[in-house]
């Protein structure tokens, strides 16, 4: 750790190299990006490679950089389901969603919304839900931001890094718009692999490799089968080849249940519901429901974070990028790749964690686990020296690039949803391009805004569980609203609506009760501002079942949204727009067919043009 | 796109071609989707069901450890691999199909 007050100038340097070639590159594109359309979709004319590690870049956010590595260290096994879903749910968006969509031809979302029920209604509502999302996926990136400042520079307050790292991209967005984002998304990301997996290496050619780290944390089966094993939290020298570990404090999950399934991420809530019992129900108790609550709890962040892949705004926009739908096919493949070899290597961090730095257990908010990617190489420095510093610095480096990449295709594609949707078709139809392109920056700076001001509430809650509870409400909003109107003629405006609105607003609402309940716990300025929410907090106690199913929404929320889809179309058959089969058509045969421009032809012709 | 207006009696234009087309790529997708669902919702149920198999150590990991974070990965692009040389390929017999009804219509 660097001693307090000073700071390290070679992670300094490389934060800065980064943060530079960003803004750079961001004013470079700024002078050749000059029509609307530049601006809003990259001109459709992006490569497979290109688009492929743009996606990618803008995907891999400061949760997946910080996020995993620090739950996996706090909570073990239940945390790699986040990393292989974030992974796998583009396999969903890829089978069900990625083909129509890109078929269909709108730019957004809302375009979608609009152009499949013919309502421009539906686009307001469409829009509003870009919005929602899009703010709270952008609180755990604005996490991730101050955490690394306050890293970088100690002593520095939480909320400056924020606001810095906030004011930053909002102004590189402002000047460059997506164009300039492709290619600097896509140059992220090669940043974010390398910095990630460097030090992994090195990493654990001086410690071990992946799985004798592993191989320290004994499990359940392991303390039976043995019985010298002591389960002491006493650095242990039990193996010679083993990695020597550090000892644990208190406040660190226990080694059998950390390296099992099932244990302290999901059985949080059964757990502080067994302390409020008397001593002797309470084996009883755990015994009872701990397993079976805490597989609920798995199974819907399942349903969360692979349904909730294929609603995401800022990642569904990117298919428009490609030329065709062979070449948005191919850049999915692609995605895949790139992202899966990406989440091999943070849980190898948040194993070196627990087994190397287990002091980052004692602390919270930034100075918590979530920091464990940028702490871990210094480690290095007592044998190597200066090797320490500079791997720091490279995934400092890294995480830069990680929330920067992830908050400016957000910042583009809610600006894109206000200035396009709310000011060009619903404020002002008649307004000018330049006009819109005016109005694209004052409303990237008024969300920049936003985002810093909600960035700033949120140190205490934990950057990847943020992004999980972002990923639910998509998968009950947009998830739906998208399978079902690709895939089922049946469906009204009336039926989507309905459905998008309660399942989205339900999970939003449930998971904001659980975070608001949760920073009132909070021992600093957080804990006195929602210290009104404390009463929450013995009530999950008594109900744990209900502590889970709020805080992971995605398991009732999303067959709601889809039932009452189902359910309100049938009642308004009579509103199916009239040429659904037609819709249809261009939603689901070959391009090659040639229907979409016979259906815009049509539309035109209809419309009055 | 030719200059003559669209016809819309032709096959392309037919509810069955439309039904058979939506028919066939869900399958495709629902086919794909499953071998996926199996292994994703499996997992879970190994671990509540078989624990100590699931926890025997493989090269230091354990083996649930192993299948879900290293080797699920592989997994999935293999199922994805499968899934796009598939639909490329329905696609060029959706065009032909497509040509070939046309034609039977006129003739």
């Amino acid at each position: 750790m660097p001693a307090t007050g000073s700071f390290d100038y070679y992670i300094l340097a490389f934060s800065a190299i980064t943060v530079i070639v960003t803004i750079w590159m961001g004013f470079r594109s700024a002078k050749t990006s000059k029509s609307a359309s530049d601006f809003f979709v990259a001109g459709r004319s992006v490569s497979v490679g290109w688009n492929a590690s743009a996606i990618s870049g803008e995907y891999l956010s400061a949760a997946s950089f910080m996020g995993i590595a620090g739950m996996v260290m706090l909570s073990g096994y239940d945390a790699l389901w986040y990393p292989v879903c974030y992974a796998c749910g583009y396999l969903f968006l890829l089978l069900f969603i990625a083909g129509p969509l890109r078929r269909f031809g709108a730019y957004t979302i809302p375009d979608f919304a609009e152009g499949r029920y013919d309502s421009p209604v539906f686009r307001k509502i469409a829009v509003c839900f870009v919005l929602f999302i899009g703010f709270f996926y952008t609180m755990p990136q604005m996490k991730g931001a101050g955490t690394t400042l306050a890293y970088i520079f100690p002593g520095l307050p939480y909320w400056v890094g924020v606001a810095v790292v906030g004011a930053v991209i909002t102004l590189n967005v402002a000047l460059g718009g997506m164009k300039g984002i492709t290619l600097v998304q896509a140059v992220q990301y090669w940043i974010k692999m390398f910095a990630i997996s460097v030090p992994v290496f090195v990493l654990m050619a001086v410690y071990g490799g992946y799985g004798s780290n592993l191989s320290v944390n004994k499990s359940a089966a392991d303390a039976a089968r043995p019985a010298a094993i002591e389960q002491s939290a006493a650095p242990s020298t039990m193996d010679a080849a083993a990695p020597v570990r550090s000892a644990l404090p208190d406040k660190a999950p226990k080694d059998e249940s950390w390296i099992a399934p099932f244990g302290p991420l999901t059985t949080k809530a059964v757990k502080s519901a067994a302390e409020a019992l008397p001593e002797a129900n309470r084996a009883a108790y755990l015994a009872e429901y701990q397993k079976p609550y805490s597989l609920l709890y798995t199974f819907s962040l399942i349903v969360a974070l692979v349904c909730g892949t294929a609603g995401l705004p800022h990642i569904l926009v990117r298919f428009y990028t490609n030329p065709d739908g062979v070449a948005a096919k191919k850049t999915t493949m692609w995605v895949m790749i790139l992202i899966g070899v990406f989440y091999v290597f943070p849980p190898v961090f948040g194993v070196l964690g627990r087994n190397f730095l287990p002091e980052l257990y004692s602390a919270t908010g930034s100075k918590g686990p979530d920091k464990v990617v940028l702490e871990l190489p210094t480690l290095i420095r007592q044998k190597y020296g200066v090797l320490g510093s500079i791997l720091s610095g490279i995934t400092c480096a890294g995480a830069f690039a990680a929330f920067m990449s992830t908050f400016s295709g957000l910042l583009v594609s809610m600006t894109g949803a206000l200035a396009h949707d709310v000011y060009g078709r619903m404020l002002r139809p008649q307004s000018t391009a330049a006009e819109r392109m005016k109005m694209f920056k004052w409303c990237a700076v008024l969300i920049g805004g936003v985002s810093v001001i909600l960035g700033a509430l949120v140190e205490p809650l934990e950057i990847n569980f943020m992004v999980g509870q972002a990923f639910a409400i998509a998968a009950a909003s947009y998830f739906p609203l998208l399978f079902m109107s690709v895939w089922w003629r049946g469906m009204t405006m009336k039926g989507a609506a309905t459905g998008m609105l309660t399942g989205g607003l339900c999970a939003l609402f449930a998971a904001a009760m659980v975070n608001v309940s949760t920073l009132a716990q909070d021992k600093g300025v957080m804990g006195k501002l929602f210290s009104g929410f404390n009463p929450m907090n013995t009530f999950w106690k008594e109900h744990p079942l209900l502590r889970i199913l709020c805080e992971q929404p995605a398991i009732w929320s999303v067959p709601l949204s889809i039932g009452l889809m189902i359910i309100v179309s049938k009642a308004t058959r009579r509103t199916i727009p009239a040429d659904i089969r037609m819709k249809m058509l261009v939603l689901h045969a070959p391009e090659k067919l040639g229907l979409k421009q016979e259906y815009i032809q049509e539309h035109q012709a209809g419309a009055g043009h | 796109m030719s200059d003559t207006p669209p016809d819309h009696t032709d096959f392309i234009h037919s509810e069955e071609f439309l039904h058979g087309l939506m028919k066939r790529q869900l399958k495709l997708s629902i086919t794909c989707a499953a071998a996926f669902l199996i292994v994703l919702i499996g997992l879970p149920l190994a671990n509540y069901m078989a624990p100590e198999f699931m926890a025997q150590r493989v090269g230091g990991f354990t083996l649930t450890w192993l299948v879900l974070g290293v080797l699920f990965f592989p997994f999935v692009w293999i199922i994805a691999r499968l899934f796009i040389t598939r639909s490329m390929a329905l696609e060029e017999a959706e065009v032909h199909l497509a040509a070939e009804g046309n034609r039977n219509r006129k003739s």
